[in-house]
């Protein structure tokens, strides 16, 4: 007998964020400014219990709001990664709070509402869902972005996202509004059962939903905003933008693939294929005349965003099992980068040229090791757990017969491997600039766990590879 | 003796000395020289373990020996070592002369010590790695990871133009590899794993093993290196401290001609028929035109490294003869080679080292000043040369006599490089060795230390003892590559059969 009341159960967590959301919101305002430390360590634990109810679920497939939730392996996998992103990165923004002019509570409520509209994005089950947590996370992205208000560059990088964020967000909505024309349904497995034949008003409809999902893991040609929001936003808010979104978009965009469009695969093919190589080679090459480290790292994640996506354009259990091992070691890497990039600070004020770091072995050599590594992984250089991230999206394009796409790939690893090492010579080769300012004991250890993690990954992956082999088969 | 893991032990131990220097913190000076002798012993540690795989590996057995084997990616790779006739010699070669390296670092290598240490040890395991890797992965792994304490090597204790070399080295190398690992992913999915003993004897279609040839070439052809895609290498060498280029001469160029006796051969016997006139065109256009720049160079270091891929241009062109005196050369000069120009790099480094100088033209009668300095020197040119009775002599000829079997025109061209090495060899030696001594600076040069000593004798014992004997390489190697060389055999004469059946 279908249960009258919706599965409450099966979103605990999304109900867990919501509550925890309003708690914080009003410990805030009654307790003024003073209460920012609080707020962020409530909501790091909020965070947390989050996704601890998440890998807490069974692994069983649960459909509820008549189709608009699914819970599956694949949104558990998603939502552990996003979830992580979100909680390290409320970690590493501990510091940054306490500088006087930054203690705003909003700002730990903020990442839990985003990590709300995330969490309900990765779970969507139908158009509907979709554009609801898409607009809940990137509104609250918008104003992350701008959070320090009285600096020109982050009200600029939250203006520019916002303008962005809305093109591409009336683009999706223009793309839905056609797919939901063209096949009469807005749930992913009714779309699935209609659109078995590729109609032209269904191909427009894929192509403005998937200009919209671009964007949002900013993916060429819809990548402009990326360096400038990564630039102009604080650290910590960078370091969000730049993992829990992206997970959150990069898992919709398999999900409307694999789920909705499972029979109309030859036209979505090759605009994931073409974006793919337009990322991978866009990010190669941009990235080497930067010279601001936030700028690179926005170039170099534009880069990375095209790695993951051949994963997709394989379209297989493999590929996406690719996507989400990509995705998860990504995340882990880049909090790593950006943890050192907050550590960049001299006498008490943020300094950002990649010649910054110049002679970090000899001032601070194991900040300099764990970023070397870093380097080196995200350049996709075994052993480090750059290279299996890598290894796995193409073992999915080389079965699928992408072979065009793949030594594409590589041959755009090989140009952007110039600027990682590059950061890898400023520190090792170049002689020491002054040293940073001593690094607060949290950003130490989330520095240490990415370091750790990315050199000894190799070691035992069997874990992530199974669970991400898991989710994928979720899908299909 | 096979129930503990020796080759894991031989591979990791480096590792530990390496996470050993890591940890222990202290005094600069303090430290520097706990490094030094932890990093001996290690690499000294090493090495007699390694040899203790002699007595009992038997050359004559099928197959790979010592194998360990243990689930490691899932169904994608598993954690496979084992040694045959092929790599066995590569792997003493390499923990042979890692002490050389570290004590031809000892007084040269002032600054952050530590991590210098750390990298070769960690470059060790890298390589010792590479040759007892039997999973197309591990392989790759081992293969790729050497990049990174090589880049840091050259780049933080390189000369002038270090970071230019370093950059070079990966980028080229790196470029070349990213191919084969495609390469190797399409083997998984053809074969469905990437096991090598499982590969070899696989047979992959005719038409896709020209693909997966052109991949591994693409890699091994760059780390060879071969010409066109030598350039990388001269400058390598010539900013690299001198410990590196030995390191790079000795051990990492081998990769690339091992790389092709291991997987290219018995891989893809068709595609190696197929391409083994391209190969051979390249190895002669490599052996003379490298002999006539070496001929032309006015840094000792970087003539040497031209001489280099001049040497492994015989090594190719031995491979690709694809017989048993082909094979057995191609392995024997490369060991030989290993050892005699990391002897020549270290013979640079001695007067490098009071010099600071590379400059040919700033040397000149060390003999009155070095007189064991230059009998040592002497002993390797000679073996650079190929002169009978020392180690080089033997892979030269019998690599020779492969390609003579092959194609006369061939070993003719080669036959001129004989000559051509002689006298930019020669011409070296006189130059550098011989003369008047007028050069003041040369005047208070002091001969071989202790120290330098040690690491000469053992190496100009070795060059005299194997151009003498040889026997202890040729048979260890020539069970291994007897079963290479019947498996490009039958791949051909079935390709025959195959033309011969289509032209009825």
């Amino acid at each position: 007998m279908p249960s009258v009341l919706p599965p409450l159960g099966a979103v605990l967590p999304e109900l867990l964020l919501a509550l925890s959301a309003i708690v914080l919101v009003l410990i805030g305002a009654f307790q003024g400014e003073k209460s920012a430390n609080l707020v962020n360590g409530l909501a790091i634990a909020a965070l947390v219990a989050a996704g601890v109810l998440v890998l807490l679920q069974p692994a069983i497939t649960v459909v509820g709001f008549h189709g608009s939730m699914l819970v599956d392996p694949f949104s558990r996998f998603m939502k552990a990664v996003s979830l992580l992103g979100a909680a390290v990165s409320l970690i590493m923004s501990v510091d940054w709070l306490g500088r006087a002019q930054q203690a705003r509570f909003e700002y730990a409520v903020l990442v839990v509402l985003s990590s709300l509209g995330i969490c309900i994005l990765i779970s969507a089950g139908d158009l509907i869902a979709l554009y609801l947590g898409l607009e809940l996370m990137s509104l609250s992205l918008y104003v992350m972005a701008s959070i320090n208000r009285d600096s020109v560059r982050s009200t600029e990088a939250g203006l520019k996202y916002f303008v962005l964020g809305s093109l591409s967000s009336g683009m999706l909505l223009y793309g839905s509004s056609l797919l939901y024309g063209f096949t009469g349904t807005v749930n992913f497995a009714e779309i699935a059962k209609v659109a078995t034949a590729p109609t032209n008003g269904l191909v427009f409809g894929i192509v403005f939903v998937f200009a919209g999902l671009c964007f949002k893991v900013s993916a060429v040609p819809f990548h402009m905003w990326t360096p400038d929001v990564y630039e102009g936003a604080p650290t910590p808010v960078t370091a969000f933008f730049a993992t829990a979104p992206k997970v959150a978009a990069m898992a919709v965009f398999v999900r409307v693939a694999i789920e909705a469009l499972p029979h109309v695969t030859h036209s979505w093919q090759q605009i994931v294929a073409f974006v793919s190589i337009a990322s991978m080679v866009l990010g190669a090459f941009a990235a080497i005349g930067q010279r601001n480290i936030k700028r690179l790292l926005a170039y170099s994640s534009i880069g990375h965003m095209g790695f993951a996506l051949v994963g997709l354009a394989a379209a297989t259990p493999q590929g996406v099992r690719g996507v989400l091992v990509y995705m998860a070691i990504y995340v882990v890497m880049t909090l790593g980068s950006f943890t050192c990039v907050l550590a960049m600070r001299r006498g008490g004020r943020p300094v950002e040229t990649v010649d910054d770091l110049a002679g970090l072995a000899r001032t601070r050599p194991l900040m300099a090791l764990v970023l070397a590594a870093l380097m080196f992984s995200l350049a996709g250089i075994p052993p480090l757990a750059g290279f299996l991230a890598k290894y796995y999206v193409f073992l999915a394009a080389i079965q699928a017969g992408l072979y065009g796409l793949a030594v594409i790939g590589v041959v755009a690893s090989v140009v952007g491997a110039y600027y990682y090492l590059r950061v890898v010579k400023i520190m090792y080769f170049d002689e020491p600039a002054e040293a940073f300012d001593g690094m607060p004991g949290e950003l130490k250890a989330v520095l240490g766990v990415s370091g750790l993690f990315t050199i000894f990954y190799f070691v035992y992956p069997a874990p992530l590879i199974e669970a991400a082999g898991a989710a994928a088969r979720a899908l299909f | 003796m096979s129930d503990w893991p020796i080759l894991s032990v031989v591979t990791f131990l480096p590792l530990v000395g390496a996470l050993f220097i890591f940890v222990v913190r202290g005094e600069d000076e303090v430290a520097a020289r706990n490094a030094r002798w932890v990093a001996l012993w290690t690499t000294l540690v090493t090495f007699v373990v390694s040899l203790l795989m002699l007595p009992g590996f038997d050359a004559a057995a099928p197959g790979f020996q010592f194998v360990e084997k243990k689930p490691w990616l899932g169904e994608i790779a598993a954690y496979h070592m084992g040694v045959d006739g092929i790599s066995l010699p590569f792997v003493i070669l390499t923990t042979f002369l890692m002490p050389f390296c570290i004590l031809a670092s000892w007084e040269s290598i002032h600054k952050r010590v530590k991590e210098y240490m750390i990298c070769f040890l960690v470059l060790e395991t890298l390589m010792v790695g590479t040759f007892c890797a039997l999973d197309l992965v591990l392989f790759y792994f081992f293969f790729e990871a050497a990049l990174i304490p090589m880049f840091l090597i050259i780049g933080v204790w390189g000369g002038a133009r270090r970071i230019y070399a370093s950059f070079k080295f990966f980028l080229y190398t790196l470029l070349g590899s990213v191919l084969m690992m495609l390469a190797i992913i399409a083997m998984y999915w053809q074969a469905g794993t990437t096991d090598v003993p499982t590969l070899i004897q696989h047979g992959f279609p005719v038409q896709m093993q020209t693909w997966l040839w052109l991949a591994f070439f693409a890699s091994f052809a760059v780390k060879m290196p071969m010409w066109p895609v030598h350039t990388w290498l001269p400058d390598a060498h010539v900013e690299a401290p001198t410990a590196g280029s030995v390191i790079l001469a000795g051990i990492l160029l081998k990769m690339g001609g091992y790389g092709f006796i291991r997987f290219s051969l018995p891989m893809f016997p068709e595609a190696s028929h197929l391409f083994a006139p391209l190969v051979y065109t390249l190895s002669v256009v490599a052996i003379i035109y490298t002999s006539l720049v070496a001929l032309v160079q006015e840094d000792i270091k970087k003539l040497i490294a031209y001489s280099s891929i001049a040497h492994m241009g015989f090594v190719t062109m031995g491979i690709f003869s694809m017989n048993e005196a082909g094979l057995q050369g191609a392995m024997f000069l490369m060991i030989s080679h290993g050892f005699v120009s990391g002897a020549l790099f270290l013979c640079v480094g001695v007067i490098y080292d009071r010099l600071h100088t590379r400059e040919i033209s700033a040397y000149g009668g060390l003999v009155k000043r070095m007189p064991l300095y230059a009998t040592a020197m002497m002993i390797f040119t000679m073996a650079n040369v190929g002169l009978p009775g020392t180690s080089g002599f033997v892979g030269e000829f019998l690599t020779m006599l492969a390609a003579f079997e092959r194609n006369t025109w061939v070993a003719f061209f080669a036959a001129t490089g004989v000559i051509l090495s002689a006298a930019y060899a020669l011409w070296l030696y006189w130059r550098v060795i011989f003369g008047p001594l007028e050069k003041e600076s040369l005047a208070k040069m002091l001969d071989l230390s202790p120290r330098e000593i040690a690491i000469m004798v053992p190496l100009v014992a070795l060059t005299i003892l194997f151009g003498f004997w040889p026997a202890p390489v040729l048979d260890m190697t020539s069970h291994a590559v007897n079963f290479v060389v019947a498996r490009t055999e039958t791949a051909a004469s079935a390709a025959k059969t195959a033309a011969l059946l289509l032209s009825h």
